[in-house]
């Protein structure tokens, strides 16, 4: 995983003065698993679509081994793709489906059959090659597709939000199984989700973008434990993000009080989003506490509970072992390394307070608030 | 089981209007005028083996002269969009929307003698060309009317086909004959059966186009029913010989077309 195959430079695009992407700068490496992530309407699928050629950027270039293949149809580049709905050929069976590539590529008859072959065991479905397209469930359809785009041998696969239509539980095996089948064929797999735990399971590299901007690129523990700003952390995970001032290296302030963390470079007194994972934070008796607030909602999750509490007016979302009744007060403890700081952006102020929150019943909760308030 | 009670006005009109009809045309066939058996009528068929000769042999001529306008341009109308689309769609249906007759009647007075073509072929010196009463004038009527039942399955068929599914083939590196070859044709198939059969069926029964543009010389089967009910050679018996038989034919034809299409990687009507 270190020569760098795919480089998308200054790419925009825009649809009637629409801008789906603002200048996409991205270097993608041979071998790797990255994905982009975002919300729908991020640029992330126009981005894929340009890689493969289904789309030509207004600006921009994009480059493959070095050569720039703007005006390369798809037909001719050496990326396959898997599309989010399968897209199979309803009129061939399975064997044909997967061989469609190959004897278009003129190979002979029986490496056909050899590496069709391959291809379904690789996706676990061998013996399938006679079955017709619609006799397959929904996984199997899409580990057929993956197989038709594998057995052509791609240096890179796109997958467009390929386990979108799946249920839960088959979304969940298909992302170990589709991370195997990566390691296994040693190819670059670029992926496209708007699902965060996928990206964080399968990926090497994640690209979280919003509206046509790229907001943060690494590995999935760095966009997990450093966000950059306000929309990479709430996107990725649940986040409480506070204002607060950062008085000095390792001093941050909120609530008036000060706070040892463990970033640093900033400027004295600069206003920053503060970001407090769920799950960082610890509860303690009252008089114990860093903070004290009260608890104004519990929710079981199974694992742990949901449980938000009011901290002078600015509600935060608790991940806890520990039950506390609705109504108690509790004093809450958070360790240095706990804190993340970001710099102030466009975003700070749009995430991060859990006042509306309530599960599913988010539309709900609004209405109760508005009565609230009258 | 539920909503059955729907369907039994549709079961009766069916039994009425189809089903009867056509044990009477049986029992027709079969009989002669005082009721007895008899299988003469469909001896006395064989004179008019040249009328069901020429009948298929036009009417298939016309089906594939069809095919091969009706496909393009149903391919380019599910492709285009936009007012060139919206255009053509409204050239193809307008012609449906004037009365048959008087569609075939125009035709008429372009192709004869001294008819509008002739004429303006004369201005430069040509002709004047034995247009009407030909089996070309007839042939020419059955494609002018039946072109739009071609047209239209074939279209509706392509226009639902998932660009998605064009896509992957590019992806897996067709150019765009192989597209076409490969994926779109294949699955456009079912639209195509049902085009032919859209236009064959009624091309093998008119009496219409061929009376009015191919004159009194040729004899197609739809003008031989026509007269054993309503012309000169009254014998309903021999018309209904002569039904029965055209309709076996034809379904035998329709049944080996669609088992060949079904052949064909797969496809299902």
């Amino acid at each position: 995983m270190s020569k760098e195959l795919i480089r998308l430079s200054d790419l925009r695009m825009v649809f009637d003065d629409e801008v789906v992407l603002n200048s996409i700068n991205l270097y993608i490496n041979d071998k790797e698993f990255l994905t982009l992530l975002g919300p729908s309407g991020c640029g992330k699928t126009t981005t894929l679509r340009i890689i493969g050629g289904f789309q030509s950027p207004t600006s921009g270039d994009v480059f493959f081994d070095g050569v720039r293949i703007n005006d390369v149809p798809p037909h001719k580049r050496k990326v396959n793709t898997v599309f989010q709905k399968y897209a199979l050929f309803t009129h061939m069976n399975l064997f044909e489906n997967i061989a469609f590539g190959l004897r278009i590529a003129k190979v002979p008859e029986k490496e056909i059959e050899q590496r069709v072959n391959e291809a379904l065991e690789l996706v676990n479905l061998p013996g399938y090659g006679k079955r017709s397209v619609d006799s397959l469930s929904g996984g199997q359809q899409q580990r057929i597709a993956i197989a038709r785009a594998i057995v052509n041998r791609p240096q890179v696969l796109l997958l467009d939000e390929p386990l979108g239509a799946l249920d839960l539980k088959l979304r969940k095996d298909m992302q170990i199984e589709l991370k195997k089948i990566q390691q296994q064929v040693g190819i670059t797999f670029i992926y496209v989700t708007h699902d965060q735990e996928e990206a964080l399971t399968m990926s090497d590299t994640i690209v979280v973008m919003d509206k046509g901007n790229i907001q943060q690129i690494g590995s999935p523990t760095d966009i997990y434990n450093e966000p950059k700003n306000a929309f990479v952390a709430d996107f990725i995970g649940e986040s409480n993000i506070i204002d607060g001032i950062m008085h000095a290296d390792g001093v941050v302030g909120m609530y008036g009080k000060k706070f040892s963390c463990v970033d640093s470079g900033f400027q004295k007194d600069e206003p920053v989003d503060v970001v407090i994972r769920p799950e960082d934070i610890d509860i303690v008796p009252e008089e114990e506490g860093q903070l004290t607030g009260t608890v104004t909602e519990v929710t079981f999750k199974g694992v742990h509970y949901d449980i938000i509490v009011d901290f002078r007016g600015f509600k935060w979302l608790i991940q806890t072992t520990d039950f506390s009744p609705v109504g108690a007060k509790i004093g809450v403890k958070i360790d240095p390394d706990g804190f993340h700081i970001m710099k102030k952006s466009s975003y700070s102020g749009k995430f991060g307070d859990y006042s509306s929150y309530s599960d599913e019943y988010d539309e709900l909760s609004e209405d109760a608030e508005d009565a609230d308030e009258e | 089981m539920k909503n059955k009670a729907i369907s039994y006005p549709y079961v009766g009109w069916m039994g009425l209007f189809v089903v009867a009809p056509i044990l009477i045309i049986t029992l027709y066939a079969f009989t002669t005028d005082d009721g007895g058996f008899t299988l003469s009528n469909f001896q006395d068929m064989a004179q008019y083996t040249s009328a069901f000769g020429r009948s298929f042999l036009l009417a298939a001529i016309a089906t594939v002269v069809c095919l091969l306008i009706g496909y393009p341009l149903a391919y380019l109308l599910a492709r285009e969009s936009g007012w060139l689309h919206r255009m053509a769609n409204m050239l193809i249906m307008l012609p449906m929307w004037m009365n048959f007759l008087l569609r075939t009647y125009s035709w008429k007075f372009l192709l004869e003698r001294h008819g509008l073509i002739n004429t303006l072929l004369g201005l430069l010196g040509l002709g004047p060309f034995q247009m009407i009463d030909t089996q070309g004038a007839i042939v020419l009527g059955m494609v002018y009317n039946f072109l739009p039942y071609m047209v239209l399955p074939i279209f509706s068929v392509i226009e639902k086909i998932d660009p998605k599914v064009i896509e992957a083939a590019q992806d897996l590196g067709a150019d765009s004959i192989t597209v076409f070859r490969r994926v779109i044709l294949p699955l456009s198939l079912p639209g195509v059966l049902s085009g032919i059969t859209m236009v064959f069926i009624p091309s093998v029964s008119t009496f219409a186009i061929s009376r009015l543009l191919g004159g009194s010389k040729t004899l197609l089967l739809g003008n031989l029913i026509d007269m054993q009910f309503l012309g000169s050679a009254y014998n309903p018996h021999l018309g209904s010989a002569i039904s029965l038989v055209m309709m076996v034919i034809v379904m035998v034809c329709m049944a080996v077309m669609n088992h060949f299409g079904d052949g064909e990687e797969g496809v299902t009507l």
